[in-house]
């Protein structure tokens, strides 16, 4: 996803701006002149610079380009190929769901699933995922879990486990 | 011998501590021949491990990987003409070309004795220079530490990107990342929105293995190029024909070894960039500048050596000052922290037997380099067969798991994701990642020394200036800052003005 310069530009000085006016809520400290908003206030004013000088040589630069500026917003090649796309959706779907069920389903059972929708798409042969899928869910829940003691939930499988 | 150096010995080759740099250095080899695997991602990668390690086999374990990394990485360079990290990037034309002259043996090879000559080198550097700037450092106050790591910034601005506004633009949403939370002078709770696990700030170990490991691959994952095809060519003794190289570029070597170093030890400029100077560089000096891209070995011995000695000149100032001369050493930093191990010219006094210890990991990991990369050279073939198609989910849920592990929340985890399609989205975008990292880590140091500096000088600038260390340093950053005006002042001016 690309986008312009002025766009970037106009986000950064919006944030560096946001940033500032948040800052001015912070308390000053009796007798001394300098306080918890004076360093992040300093940086946030630098880069509301920053953002308006990139936001001038997108400017500059769009006009330049006269007729045909580029787009605010280009869209990559890959968004144009529909497996690559497929792809990405999976990937943000897969990451949401761990996420979201990994306390509720278990460890295992969500990393199984997230392994096999990632591989899946990625076009391994079917009759390879499940097996590989499964075999490094549980060798990484062996690594973490057993040797290096990582509290990794069990969820529905609380019952069983091993 | 020191009671210090006995002890030193006692750590690095202690059955564990050995075990775990020869499980590294298979790690470090696989991981840099597999392109879109690189020797950042690889510490990354190691982090949620060396967690649950002592200090010092910690330490082995990244020092190890990343050395064999930037080896392999030449591989796939020489076969596939794919860097298999950034670091080879600069002379994998040149590999490619010889291997298709029938030379992958002498460009493999080159690759391989001259990282280890070129790592050895910036460690003699490294067991000379750092305890000297740690004697000099522990004279520094608040002032000199204000310049040094606003200097470092600069650096990482200006180095790492040819659009210093947009390094510029990332380091100081890096500054920003690193105030959030309690951890600041006034101990007040800033950028939390209430929620308490941002009290404790934003991880550090979560963003740096989103920002290396998962935007790679959400890389791999949106690549529209197809996999390349490996040159089948019996690779026969890569030995061969190296003392020949040695004595016929001596100056390279060294003139590599030294750039190398320089640039790994400048903040912000790692393997990558000395190894794209060097080349330069290389070809600028050499005899036969035109051979240069048609399978000359020339330039892989020199910038092959800068690559590996970047690797030990950036732990000089990440050791002494607590400045990380490259990523991979900003992700140290960050270990060093989590094992009380805090850089700084104290480290050097207090606890000499670790240093040592740096030392000879070093060492060691670029003498076994040489028997090891001629293992991994040998089944090569096979390593660059790997299904990335597996590899890439597995790695991914291994760094899911390992950002868990560091605090057992999954706030860390949700972190890790967002920095990771951030930093993708950045680099995308043109704007370069290595200064957003370095603002999260030197963040904190940076306000504390400024803070302090503030209230002492008691509202008068002129104190940031008045001690001589510090007002060199000072006088050092500004003269970066104001280079590229002055440039482009002349550019302006009519010719006859530059007279």
């Amino acid at each position: 996803m690309k986008l312009d310069d002025t766009v970037w530009g106009a986000l950064l000085a919006l944030l560096g701006a946001a940033i500032l006016w948040h800052v001015q809520g912070f308390p000053h400290i009796p007798g001394q002149n300098v306080g918890p908003a004076l360093f992040p206030g300093t940086v946030a004013a630098a880069l509301l610079v920053c953002g308006v000088l990139l936001l001038a040589g997108g400017v500059r630069g769009r006009r330049r380009a006269g007729a045909e500026p580029p787009r605010w917003v280009a869209a990559p090649e890959w968004l144009r190929s529909p497996p690559h796309l497929l792809a990405f959706a999976v990937l943000v779907a897969s990451n949401l769901f761990y996420l979201l069920v990994v306390d509720r389903l278990g460890f295992v059972l969500t990393a199984f699933v997230y392994l096999a929708a990632l591989m899946w798409v990625l076009r391994v042969r079917l009759a390879l995922v499940v097996p590989v899928a499964l075999v490094m869910t549980l060798l990484i829940h062996y690594a973490f879990y057993k040797l290096l003691r990582v509290p990794l939930p069990w969820g529905v499988l609380q019952g069983i486990a091993w | 011998m020191s009671p210090a150096w006995t002890e030193a010995f006692r750590l690095v080759f202690d059955p564990h501590n050995v075990l775990v740099m020869a499980g590294a250095s298979l790690f470090g080899l696989f991981v840099g021949a597999v392109p879109g695997l690189t020797a950042t991602m690889a510490t990354a990668l190691l982090v949620p491990v060396t967690f649950f390690m002592a200090p010092i086999p910690a330490i082995a374990a990244i020092v190890t990987a990343t050395a064999m990394a930037i080896f392999s990485g030449d591989i796939p360079g020489c076969l596939l003409r794919m860097p298999g990290t950034p670091a080879s990037a600069a002379y994998t034309d040149e590999a490619y070309a010889m291997t298709k002259k029938g030379q992958a043996e002498l460009a493999l090879g080159a690759g391989l004795v001259f990282s280890a000559v070129g790592g050895l080198f910036g460690t003699a550097v490294l067991m000379v220079s750092a305890p000297a700037l740690a004697e000099f450092a522990l004279q520094f106050s608040s002032f000199e530490y204000f310049w040094l790591v606003l200097m470092g910034l600069t650096c990482a601005v200006f180095i790492s990107s040819d659009r210093p506004l947009k390094g510029l633009t990332t380091l100081f949403l890096g500054l920003l990342i690193a105030s959030v939370g309690l951890d600041n002078p006034a101990a007040f709770p800033r950028f939390t929105f209430g929620s308490s696990e941002l009290l404790g700030g934003i991880g550090l170990i979560p963003l740096m293995i989103g920002m290396f490991a998962v935007s790679e691959i959400i890389r791999y994952m949106v690549n529209l190029e197809g996999e390349a095809l490996i040159v089948d060519q019996p690779i026969g003794n890569v030995f061969k024909g190296m003392w020949g190289l040695a004595v016929k570029y001596p100056k390279q070597i060294l003139r590599g070894s030294v750039l190398g170093t320089l640039v790994g030890a400048l903040p912000g400029a790692g393997a990558d960039i000395a190894a794209w100077m060097s080349y330069a560089m290389s070809k600028k000096f050499s005899k036969e500048p035109e051979k240069f891209g048609t399978g000359h070995v020339e330039g892989i011995v020199e910038s092959g050596s800068a690559n590996n000695s970047a690797l030990a000149g950036a732990w000089i100032p990440a050791l002494v000052f607590g400045i990380p001369g490259d990523s991979i050493t900003a992700i140290v930093i960050g270990v060093l922290y989590m094992k009380n191990m805090n850089p700084g010219p104290t480290l050097f006094t207090t606890n000499p037997q670790n240093i040592y210890a740096v030392y000879l990991l070093f060492i060691i990991a670029n003498l076994i380099m040489l028997p090891l990369g001629w293992l991994c050279i040998k089944v090569a073939k096979r390593i660059l067969r790997v299904p990335r198609d597996i590899l890439m989910p597995v790695i991914l849920l291994f760094c899911i798991v390992g950002a868990f592990a560091i605090n057992n929340t999954a706030f860390d985890v949700g972190i890790m994701l967002i920095a990771g399609l951030f930093a993708w989205l950045l680099e995308e975008n043109g704007f370069p990642i290595t200064p957003l990292i370095l603002g999260v880590v030197l963040g904190g140091m940076l306000e504390e020394n400024f803070i302090s500096s503030m209230i002492k000088a008691d509202g008068n600038f002129a104190a940031f200036f008045s001690r001589p260390i510090a007002a060199s340093l000072a006088a050092l950053t500004i003269a970066v800052w104001l280079w590229p005006l002055v440039r482009r002042g002349r550019r302006t001016l009519p010719p006859a003005a530059d007279l």
